[in-house]
C-alpha cells in the first residue's frame, strides 16, 4: 500500500482541524441549542451513515492516485480521457412489444426522435424459451416485449436498420446464445462483416438466479454457454459485447447500492475465471466486457457508486487477474433509471424522479442511458412517455451544460470520501465471497438471494412506517387518482405469431432440423466444445427458439430453486 | 378429549403464475403473514394455473394469493377461476397481486377475484386483509 | 374421479361424513381431515378412528437430513420413479414454525413438481407448530388418512435436522438418510445422530467432485461402527443420486423395496409396527395428560401449589395427588 498523499500541505490540514473544533463548540453548538437537527442520525438509502459536513480532511483518506484523471488507471473519473466532450452517452431507450415488425416501427420513430442506439425487450416466452404456442406462453405473446421464434421474427425486428451502423442491445438471458445465433445470421444474411456489427446481449445468467429469475437450466450448465458467448465473440464478433454483467435487476429485487455493486462485480469474477480456465489470455476478452446498473434515489450515494465501481473493477483487473491492457480494466456501463421508484399516484411527478437519477447517471460517467416513461408502473410504455423520457437526456446534454466538463463533481470532500467507503465496502464483500466459495456455489446456496430478500423486506417496512417517505404514496397523498392513457395491447398479436410459427415448421425440412438438434445435443454434453456455430446453423434451418431450448432441456433438465425468505 | 389446544392457524398458498420471475413483492408477503401467524405455502416460480390450483386443494388453504407481474393477468385469472370451480374449490378465497391496471381490476374483482393487493401495500394491511376475508367467509 | 360428497364449499360438514370420501381418495376430503386433525379439533376424532381400521396396507418411508441436503428434490424424482412402477403416492413434508409467530413458510412443494397435476400423487406440507424431534404433532394421523385413502408408498419429509430430530424413525418402516457434499462439518451431525437410524445412507449432488469425498468418509463411518451392523441383518447401503438425468434413483427406490422385503422375512416388520404403535399411544397419553394439566391450572393445580408453598405436601405428593384426582373423575 502507498503512504496516502496529503491533498493539502500537513500544516493546513492540522489548522483545518482546528477550525472544526472550533466551530463545533461555537457556531454550530450555538445553533443546535436554539434548534436541534431533524434526524440524530442521516443515511443514504443504502445505510452508510453521512455527516454533517465533509472537509479537506475527509478527502484526504483517499490517495490522489485513487482519484486520478479520466481514461487512466483506476478510472475513477471516466472511462475515457474526453468523455461526453467527444460524444454524449448514447441514448439507448428499450423498446419491445408485439411482432418484431410492430417494435421495428416503434424503433423507427425513437431514431427520428434523435435516440442514437437501439435495445430491445423481448416477451416473456422467448426470455424463458418457450415458443409461442406453448401452453405456458399464453397470455404472454408480445405483451410486456416482442416475441421471436425464429429467424424470420429478428429479421421483421430489425428490418431496414444499418448493423454495421446502429449498435443494437438485447435483454435476453437464458436464451442469450440462441438470439446472439439469430443476430449473427442475420447478418450473415444480409451480407455484413460480423466483425463490424457492435451491440450487446445480456447474457448475464449469475443475477438470474440471485435476482431476476428468469432461467431454463441449473447454474452450471448455464455459465457454460454465457462462456460460449464470450469466446465466440471474442473471436468472431470483435465489436459486440457478449455480456452485461448486470447489477440493475438485483437493486430492483431489492437490493442496496452497494449490495448491487458488490454482488454484480462477484457475478464478474465468476465469468471471468471461467472464460480463462478455457485457456483464453484475460487482455483477449476483457475488453468487451460491459455493465449495466441501476441509477437511483439517492443522488450522490449513486455517483459515488458508480466512481467506486470503476475503480474497483480496475484494481481487480490488474492485480487478480493480471490484466495489462487498459481496456480490460476500464468498466464501461449501461444505466437505467430505477423502475422500483415509479408510483402509480401523481404519476406525473416519475418524469421528475427519472430526471434527477438519469443526471446522477451522468454525472457518474454512464456510457449509454435509458430512462423509465412516467407511465411504467401501469404498463409499458406509450409512444409519447417514451419520447418525453428521451427529451428527458437531450436536456440534460444540450441544455445544462454538465457535458462540458468531465467528473465535474470530483474533488469534492463528501463525494471522494462516499467513493472510498464504497470502494473499502465492496472488496469487503468480495473477499467473504472468495473465503465461502466463490459466487456460484453462494448462488446454489441462496446466500446473495437472503440478503437481497432482507435489504427488500427493510425497505418495505420503512415505506410502510413513513421512515423512507415516498411523495404520493405515503407523503403528499392526494385521494384523487388523475386520468392515464395506457400502451393497448393488440388482441391478435399471439394469434399472429402464432400463425407465422407453424407455418414456418410446416415448411421447413424437418429431417434435417432434428438431425442438427441431435448433434447440437452431443455439442452440449461435450464441455471443451462451443454451442455457438452449430446454433447459428440451427436458427439458419428454421429451428425455433423452443426446439433449441428442449433439446438441451433433455441433458441438463431444469433449475429448481430453494429459496430463501 | 384435546390432545393438543385447538387452534386454527390461517392456511395461506402464495404463487407466481406466468412466466416472470418478480418474486420481490411474494417474498415479502409471505414473510409477514407468517411474521402474522399463518402457515404460508409457496410454491415457487413460473406456475401454471392447473398446478397451483391442484397445489391449493391438496393444501386446503383458506386463502389462495396469486401473484403475476407478466401483464397476463387476464388470460391466468379467470383460468384460475374456472378450475376452482371445476375442482369443486372455489370457498378458498383468491387474492390477487402484481402490476395489474385499475381498469382490469375491476374486472377481475367481478369474475370473483377478492381481493387485489397492489404494489407497495404495506405488509401489515396485506396481513389484516387476509385475516378479515377468512373472518367474513363461513366457517368450513 | 370425484367422489360426490355434500358441498365442501357451502357447509361445515361433519368429520364423521368425511370418511367415506377419504376411503375413495377424493382429495377435498382427505385435505380438509388433515386440516382439521393439524387443528387438534377433537370433532375429528371419531373420523379419524373409522379410518385407523382401513390402514396397515401402506409402504411408509421417512426421509430425513441436514438442511440444503437436497431431500424434496430426491423425493420428487423418488416419485417420478414409483409412478412409473404404478404406484400411488403421498407426501408429508415436515418444515418449521416461526417460534415467534407460530406462523409458517413451507417451500418443499417447489422441489416437488414434476408430478403436479397428476392426481395419483398427494403432497400436503405441515408446519411442527411448536413440536420438536422432525416431525409435526399431526403428521402420524395424515399418514394414517393418506394410508387409509389407499395410497401405496407414504413418505414423510422432516424438517432439516441436526442431531436430535429424530422422531421419524418411530413413525416410518424405511428410513433414508440423506446427505450432501460440501456441507463442510454436517458430517460429524450425521456421526452424531443420524448415522445409526438410517436403513439406507444417500449422498445427493453426487454430480459435484466433492461427492466421493463424502461417500467415502460415510462408507468408512459405517464399517468402523461394529455393533451397528452387528445389530442388522440388513448391511446398510450408501447410495448416490445425482438430479442430472436422474442418476441413481432408480436403484435407490429399489433398495427401498428390498429393505421393506427384508423386513418382511425377518419378521422385523412387527417390531417397527409396535415400536410405532406405542409411540403413538405414549405420546398421545402424553399430550392429553399436559392438556388435563393445562385445563386445571387455575383450579387444582394452583391448589396444590399453594400448599406446596406452605410446605404442607411436597411437590411429588402434589403431583400424584393430582394424577389421582383426573383418575376418579373419567
Amino acid at each position: 500500500m502507498i503512504e496516502p498523499k496529503r491533498a493539502q500541505p500537513a500544516m493546513a490540514l492540522d489548522d483545518l482541524e482546528r477550525q472544526i473544533a472550533d466551530w463545533e463548540q461555537n457556531e454550530l453548538a450555538d445553533f443546535l441549542a436554539r434548534q436541534k437537527e431533524r434526524k440524530a442520525q442521516f443515511r443514504t438509502i443504502g445505510d452508510f451513515d453521512v455527516k454533517r459536513v465533509y472537509t479537506a480532511l475527509d478527502a484526504a483518506e483517499t490517495p490522489l492516485e485513487d482519484i486520478g484523471l479520466p481514461g487512466q488507471y483506476p478510472f475513477t473519473r471516466g472511462p475515457y480521457p474526453t468523455m461526453y466532450r467527444g460524444r454524449p452517452w448514447t441514448m439507448r431507450q428499450i423498446a419491445g412489444f408485439g411482432l418484431g415488425a410492430d417494435t421495428n416501427k416503434r424503433f423507427k420513430y425513437l431514431l427520428s426522435q434523435g435516440q442514437t442506439g437501439l435495445s430491445t425487450d423481448f416477451d416473456m416466452p422467448t426470455l424463458m424459451g418457450y415458443d409461442s404456442d406453448n401452453p405456458r406462453s399464453l397470455g404472454e405473446v408480445g405483451r410486456e416485449g416482442v416475441a421471436v421464434d425464429t429467424l424470420e421474427d429478428m429479421e421483421a425486428l430489425y428490418e431496414g436498420i444499418d448493423l454495421e451502423q446502429i449498435s443494437v442491445s438485447m435483454t435476453i438471458n437464458p436464451t442469450a446464445w440462441i438470439l446472439l445465433a439469430m443476430y449473427a445470421a442475420l447478418g450473415q444474411r444480409r451480407g455484413r462483416d460480423l466483425n463490424k456489427m457492435s451491440g450487446t446481449i445480456q447474457a448475464d445468467i449469475l443475477k438470474e438466479y440471485m435476482a431476476q429469475k428468469e432461467w431454463i437450466y441449473p447454474v452450471r450448465p448455464s455459465v457454460r454457454l454465457v462462456r460460449d458467448c464470450i469466446t465466440y465473440c471474442t473471436r468472431d464478433m470483435k465489436r459486440f459485447n457478449p455480456i452485461n454483467i448486470s447489477g440493475y435487476h438485483i437493486s430492483e429485487a431489492g437490493a442496496s447500492p452497494l449490495q448491487e455493486v458488490a454482488f454484480t462485480l462477484a457475478n464478474a469474477v465468476a465469468y471471468i475465471e471461467d472464460v480463462i480456465a478455457t485457456g483464453m489470455d484475460v487482455d483477449e476478452f476483457a475488453p468487451r466486457l460491459a455493465f449495466y446498473f441501476v441509477s437511483q434515489a439517492d443522488f450522490f450515494e449513486e455517483i459515488a457508486k458508480f466512481r467506486a465501481a470503476r475503480r474497483v473493477y480496475a484494481k481487480l483487473m490488474k492485480h487478480r487477474f493480471g490484466a495489462r491492457k487498459a481496456e480490460s480494466m476500464r468498466l464501461r456501463f449501461h444505466c437505467q433509471t430505477a423502475a422500483a421508484t415509479l408510483t402509480k399516484p401523481q404519476f406525473k411527478v416519475n418524469i421528475i424522479r427519472t430526471t434527477l437519477q438519469a443526471l446522477a447517471a451522468v454525472l457518474g460517467g454512464a456510457q449509454s442511458l435509458h430512462t423509465n416513461g412516467m407511465d411504467e408502473a401501469f404498463a409499458i410504455p406509450t409512444e409519447e412517455a417514451m419520447k418525453l423520457a428521451l427529451r428527458t437526456q437531450q436536456v440534460i446534454a444540450d441544455e445544462t451544460n454538465v457535458t462540458n466538463v468531465i467528473d465535474p463533481l470530483g474533488g469534492s470532500y463528501f463525494l471522494e470520501n462516499l467513493t472510498t467507503r464504497f470502494e473499502k465496502e465492496i472488496f469487503r464483500i468480495l473477499d467473504q465471497v472468495d473465503e465461502l466459495g466463490g459466487a456460484i456455489k453462494l448462488i446454489e446456496d441462496g446466500w446473495f438471494q437472503a440478503q437481497i430478500a432482507e435489504t427488500a423486506y427493510e425497505t418495505a417496512l420503512r415505506k410502510a412506517s413513513g421512515e423512507k417517505p415516498v411523495i404520493g404514496v405515503n407523503k403528499y397523498v392526494e385521494e384523487e387518482m388523475p386520468a392515464i392513457e395506457l400502451h393497448p395491447h393488440d388482441e391478435s398479436t399471439e394469434r399472429r405469431q402464432i400463425e407465422n410459427l407453424q407455418r414456418i415448421r410446416r415448411d421447413r425440412d424437418n429431417t434435417r432440423v432434428q438431425a442438427l438438434l441431435q448433434r447440437l445435443r452431443d455439442v452440449a454434453r461435450d464441455d471443451s466444445k462451443n454451442v455457438m456455430p452449430l446454433t447459428i446453423e440451427l436458427v439458419k434451418a428454421q429451428a425455433t427458439m423452443g426446439d433449441i431450448v428442449e433439446a438441451l432441456r433433455d441433458i441438463w433438465g431444469t433449475y429448481q430453486e430453494r429459496p430463501v425468505f | 378429549m384435546e390432545t393438543t389446544e385447538a387452534k386454527n392457524i390461517i392456511r395461506v398458498l402464495i404463487a407466481k403464475v406466468g412466466l416472470d420471475g418478480h418474486d420481490r413483492g411474494v417474498k415479502i408477503v409471505a414473510r409477514c403473514l407468517r411474521d402474522a401467524g399463518m402457515d404460508v405455502i409457496y410454491t415457487g416460480l413460473h406456475r401454471t394455473p392447473e398446478e397451483v390450483v391442484h397445489a391449493a386443494v391438496q393444501e386446503d388453504v383458506d386463502v389462495l394469493g396469486v401473484s403475476i407481474l407478466s401483464g397476463a393477468h387476464m388470460t391466468i385469472f379467470p383460468k384460475i377461476i374456472e378450475l376452482l370451480r371445476q375442482n369443486q374449490a372455489d370457498d378458498i378465497i383468491l387474492v390477487g397481486g402484481g402490476v395489474i391496471p385499475d381498469d382490469d381490476v375491476a374486472e377481475l374483482r367481478k369474475l370473483g377475484v377478492a381481493e387485489i393487493l397492489l404494489q407497495d401495500t404495506p405488509p401489515q394491511t396485506v396481513a389484516d386483509t387476509i385475516r378479515d376475508l377468512v373472518t367474513q367467509r363461513a366457517p368450513r | 374421479m370425484l367422489f360426490v360428497i355434500k358441498d365442501i364449499r357451502t357447509i361445515v360438514i361433519p368429520s364423521t361424513e368425511l370418511v367415506e370420501p377419504v376411503l375413495a381418495r377424493n382429495p377435498r376430503a382427505i385435505a380438509r381431515l388433515i386440516t382439521r386433525a393439524e387443528s387438534g379439533d377433537a370433532e375429528c376424532r371419531p373420523a379419524l378412528e373409522a379410518l385407523y381400521a382401513h390402514t396397515g396396507r401402506a409402504q411408509v418411508v421417512g426421509m430425513t437430513g441436514v438442511a440444503g441436503s437436497g431431500k424434496s428434490t430426491l423425493l420428487d424424482m423418488l416419485t417420478v420413479a414409483a409412478r412409473k412402477t404404478g404406484r400411488t403416492v403421498a407426501v408429508v413434508a415436515v418444515d418449521p414454525s416461526s417460534p415467534y409467530s407460530g406462523g409458517s413458510i413451507l417451500g418443499d412443494r417447489i422441489r416437488m413438481n414434476q408430478l403436479s397435476g397428476d392426481p395419483d400423487v398427494f403432497i400436503r406440507s405441515m408446519a411442527t407448530r411448536g413440536a420438536l424431534g422432525g416431525l409435526a404433532r399431526a403428521t402420524h394421523d395424515a399418514v394414517d388418512l393418506l394410508d387409509a385413502a389407499g395410497f401405496d408408498m407414504v413418505f414423510i419429509e422432516t424438517v432439516g435436522v441436526g442431531q436430535d430430530e429424530v422422531d421419524v424413525v418411530r413413525a416410518a418402516h424405511t428410513i433414508i438418510v440423506v446427505s450432501a457434499p460440501g456441507l463442510g462439518d454436517d458430517i460429524q451431525a450425521i456421526k452424531a445422530g443420524l448415522l445409526e437410524i438410517a436403513d439406507v445412507h444417500v449422498v445427493s449432488k453426487c454430480d459435484r467432485s466433492d461427492a466421493a469425498k463424502t461417500i467415502k468418509e460415510l462408507r468408512s463411518m459405517l464399517t468402523l461402527d461394529v455393533d451397528l451392523n452387528r445389530k442388522r441383518a440388513w448391511p446398510i447401503p450408501v447410495l448416490a443420486t445425482s438430479s442430472e438425468e436422474a442418476q441413481g434413483v432408480q436403484e435407490l427406490l429399489e433398495t427401498i423395496d428390498r429393505h421393506r422385503e427384508s423386513l418382511e422375512t425377518t419378521g422385523e416388520i412387527v417390531q417397527r409396527r409396535r415400536s410405532i404403535a406405542e409411540t403413538r399411544v405414549l405420546q398421545t397419553a402424553e399430550a392429553f395428560l399436559r392438556g388435563e394439566f393445562a385445563k386445571h391450572r387455575d383450579g387444582r393445580v394452583s391448589a396444590l401449589v399453594e400448599r406446596v408453598m406452605a410446605r404442607e405436601i411436597d411437590p411429588h405428593g402434589a403431583a400424584q395427588e393430582l394424577i389421582a384426582g383426573l383418575q376418579t373423575e373419567n
